[in-house]
């Protein structure tokens, strides 16, 4: 198999691109797309750390069922981000995220 | 690393990866753009196969590009967002150096061993498979409990996704 640094590498190189599109792109849709490339880096560090484990004697699937929540909770955030995006769109006419301002005092 | 399936398999998934995400993040196109984000997180669960976690990988294609893709496909028809905005970028040159020296740092600590040993020897030959996935989720010395907290934060996020999304003139 692959050694763990070559995992951590990818996921790495992954989170970054995602960074890089969470403050570089100006749509709000491109962001949340971008967001989600990032959460899907942290999901390979979780399974790469949970596959190269040390052996216990009781099974540990720690690693495993926190990606399995991850997935819930980026398919929840998923959810609300694009409602939000589309209740400003509505009102504003915009996916700019910096045209949505109406809560600045 | 010697050549074999899961080192060709592990070349493959990597190109599908970062060039998916790339796509994402580099197309002006947002319907392409949401093309790419599948062909990103396809190679993810590819990631999870040469892993030994087949479960995630289904779920990672059933969630993600089953329904969050999709989703992400209908919000872009919604916000008819292609035509409004001319220039894809803002912010440019602080946002790729700040995330180049992130990722230069990240690749530094994952090939430097500065936190202690950083590659195992060996990788555990017993593997849990799903069927112990399924056992502990519902084992209440396992997992029971953040598996039901988890069920009510989906269903609380759908309503509210509905609740935000309704029109109020209608």
């Amino acid at each position: 198999m692959a050694p763990l640094w070559m995992y951590l590498a990818v996921a790495a190189a992954l989170f970054s691109i995602g960074v890089f599109g969470v403050l570089a792109r100006r749509n709000a849709v491109a962001i949340l797309m971008s967001v989600e490339l990032m959460l899907n880096a942290v999901n390979i560090n979780l399974v790469a750390f949970w596959r190269y484990s040390e052996t216990s004697t009781d099974l540990l699937l720690n690693g495993y069922v926190f990606t399995a929540f991850v997935l819930i909770v980026a398919a929840a955030e998923a959810a609300v981000g694009l409602a939000i995006i589309i209740t400003v769109y509505r009102n504003r006419r915009s996916v700019i995220p910096e045209e949505a301002a109406m809560l600045k005092g | 690393m010697e050549l074999n399936a899961i080192s060709i398999g592990f070349v493959v998934f990597t190109i599908f990866t970062l060039g998916g995400a790339l796509g994402v993040v580099m197309t002006r196109n947002l319907f392409q753009g949401t093309i790419w984000l599948m062909v990103s997180l396809f190679g993810v669960a590819g990631y999870f196969v040469l892993l030994s976690a087949p479960f995630l990988a289904a779920v990672q294609i059933l969630v993600y590009i089953g329904a969050i893709a999709i989703l992400i496909t209908f919000a872009v028809m919604l916000t008819r967002s292609i035509a409004r905005i001319k220039e894809r970028y803002i912010r440019t040159a602080p946002s790729f150096i700040g995330s180049l020296a992130l990722f230069l740092i990240l690749l530094l600590g994952v090939t430097i061993p500065i936190f202690g040993a950083h590659s195992p020897e060996s990788i555990p030959e017993y593997v849990a498979s799903t069927r112990d996935l399924g056992a502990a989720l519902v084992d209440e010395n396992g997992y029971v409990v953040p598996f039901l907290l988890a069920s009510v934060l989906l269903t609380a996020a759908m309503i509210g996704a509905i609740f935000i999304a309704r029109d109020e003139r209608s």
